[in-house]
């Protein structure tokens, strides 16, 4: 089901994907991003074939599947990432809110500031503490006054579970913070500009098994707010932290659904192959 | 929002648990129903348990799925895993006493064509002994409290010295008057139904023990007391 066409007036109703929370209701929730027919190139090669997929907002949708089946890839094309990489090539569209990101008159630099990215080495500025979430408040002209940027540091800060650590030191280097304080930063930093949707890949695959369950019970909190995508390769953070998981391999989405139901009962054999540890 | 965020885990764990809770209270109040309803010949007491059974199956089901969840989404460990797969035997064993009471309700329906054999005093006793058993099996549950369950499990000799008692006793009923062999009959089917009810109540009471301190005692494998 496709948006009309110019020529056409009336405006489609919005799509839904019918989510199914822990409580037994369905919820409808709004689709944040529709990706149609993706094909991705490097070079000659397809590095990702046909993929189709609705993320709805507002809750965490989880990649999984085994090294090179184009996880990551994915999650770049979704907010252009793959631009600065020489010789790629994307066919079929990523629809964000109804626009195609990779339509002409595109604002990619906006683009990348709705739809944030976490990496998976965290890369704070070699700023202090401070300077890195408010860098992107000031260059954007978010902040309306002093007072104004250091309550929207500080709410960032906060909404990225660190403040209480860095209250007292908001001047410090970055570089001084542990790995899992400097991930937390880098998450502050993205959310600073108020993103939509927050693309994160591997984001605790870097860190000890504490930061890491800070940084996904952080995670479950963020996503009353945002809408979350997470490349893992770690099929039970998939699990613990996702309300949706799909699952790709060697370049195509395999299958997508509920979190709970792809781990105790996934329609492909492929899927189930992966989750259950067959696959040699 | 705090720095200090509790694990979303532990909050569906803790909500598991009131649904187990939940599911004994409903057990327990439908066994003293069903018996209340045999003492007191309360017709429209008995219907009401027989046509009351919805709830706990409803929770039955819910709270397996909940487990299930639990254990492919978290991957517990230690007591984590030890509690949540005594909360799916918990359950069994729980859904089981649903349907015991459902069967001594029954029992009751047809006892109460017949004039009363005798005044019901064993039953009532033996109910309220099996009550009680899978009331301090689930607190133990709650409390983690091995001294509570062992407590149960040594309650289980008396309620099986009532059922022989009451057999033994309706037996020289029988002998004596053939007009009260069917009604004794159902006597003695309810007496085996609390009886089972209190089997249900130790086998919750093992789980509760092997999950406080990853001891399996069944089958008297265990030190009792220890």
């Amino acid at each position: 089901m496709s948006p009309g066409s110019p020529s056409v007036q009336t405006t489609p109703p919005p799509l839904t994907v019918t989510v199914r929370p822990q409580s037994p209701q369905a919820v409808d929730h709004p689709v944040s991003i529709d990706v149609q027919g993706l094909n991705f190139f490097y070079g000659a090669k397809r590095a990702l074939e046909n993929i189709s997929i609705r993320i709805p907002a507002k809750l965490v949708t989880a990649f999984i599947g085994p090294s090179g089946c184009g996880k990551s890839t994915f999650l770049r094309t979704l907010n252009r990432m793959n631009d600065i990489i020489a010789g790629t090539r994307v066919e079929g569209r990523v629809l964000i809110d109804g626009d195609d990101v990779y339509g002409p008159g595109t604002d990619v630099v906006a683009l990348r500031r709705r739809v944030g990215m976490v990496f998976q080495k965290s890369n704070p500025f070699p700023k202090s503490i401070f300077e890195n979430v408010a860098y992107g408040l000031r260059i954007n002209g978010l902040a309306a006054s002093r007072a104004d940027l250091n309550g929207r540091v500080e709410e960032s800060l906060r909404q990225a579970a660190i403040w209480d650590e860095v209250k007292d030191r908001l001047h410090d280097s970055a570089n001084a913070l542990s790995g899992g304080q400097q991930q937390r930063l880098c998450i502050a930093r993205a959310l600073a500009v108020k993103p939509d949707i927050v693309l994160m890949d591997e984001p605790a695959s870097a860190l000890d098994p504490i930061a890491t369950q800070r940084i996904e019970e952080l995670i479950y909190q963020l996503k009353t707010q945002y809408t979350i995508v997470i490349v893992t390769h770690n099929m039970q953070q998939a699990a613990r932290v996702s309300d949706r998981t799909a699952f790709f391999w060697l370049g195509r989405l395999i299958e997508h659904g509920p979190t709970d139901r792809i781990f105790t009962n996934p329609a492909e054999k492929l899927t189930e192959d992966y989750v259950t540890g067959r696959f040699g | 929002m705090p720095d200090r965020i509790v694990p979303h885990f532990q909050e569906e764990l803790e909500q598991l648990k009131t649904r187990l809770l939940e599911m004994g209270g409903l057990a327990e109040d439908r066994v003293r129903a069903a018996v209340k309803g045999l003492v007191q010949r309360d017709a429209p007491g008995i219907d009401r348990v027989l046509a009351g059974d919805g709830p706990i199956n409803q929770l039955h089901i819910e709270i397996d799925s909940r487990c299930f969840k639990l254990l492919a989404l978290h991957q517990p460990m230690a007591v984590d895993l030890r509690s949540i797969v005594a909360a799916v035997k918990i359950n069994t064993d729980l859904e089981r006493v649903g349907d015991l009471a459902i069967n001594i309700a029954e029992a009751a329906r047809r006892y109460m064509r017949h004039p009363p054999v005798k005044e019901l005093i064993d039953l009532p006793r033996m109910a309220e002994i099996a009550q009680r058993m899978l009331r301090n099996a689930l607190d133990a549950f709650v409390r983690r409290d091995i001294e509570l369950a062992h407590g149960v499990l040594n309650e289980d000799d008396t309620l099986d010295a009532l059922k022989t008692q009451v057999f033994r006793e309706l037996l020289t009923y029988m002998l004596q008057d053939p007009h009260t062999i069917e009604p004794s009959l159902d006597l003695i089917l309810i007496s085996r139904h609390l009886e089972r009810i209190g089997d249900h109540a130790t086998n919750v009471a093992e789980d509760v023990i092997f999950m406080v301190s990853a001891k399996d005692v069944r089958h008297h494998a265990g030190e009792v007391g220890a």
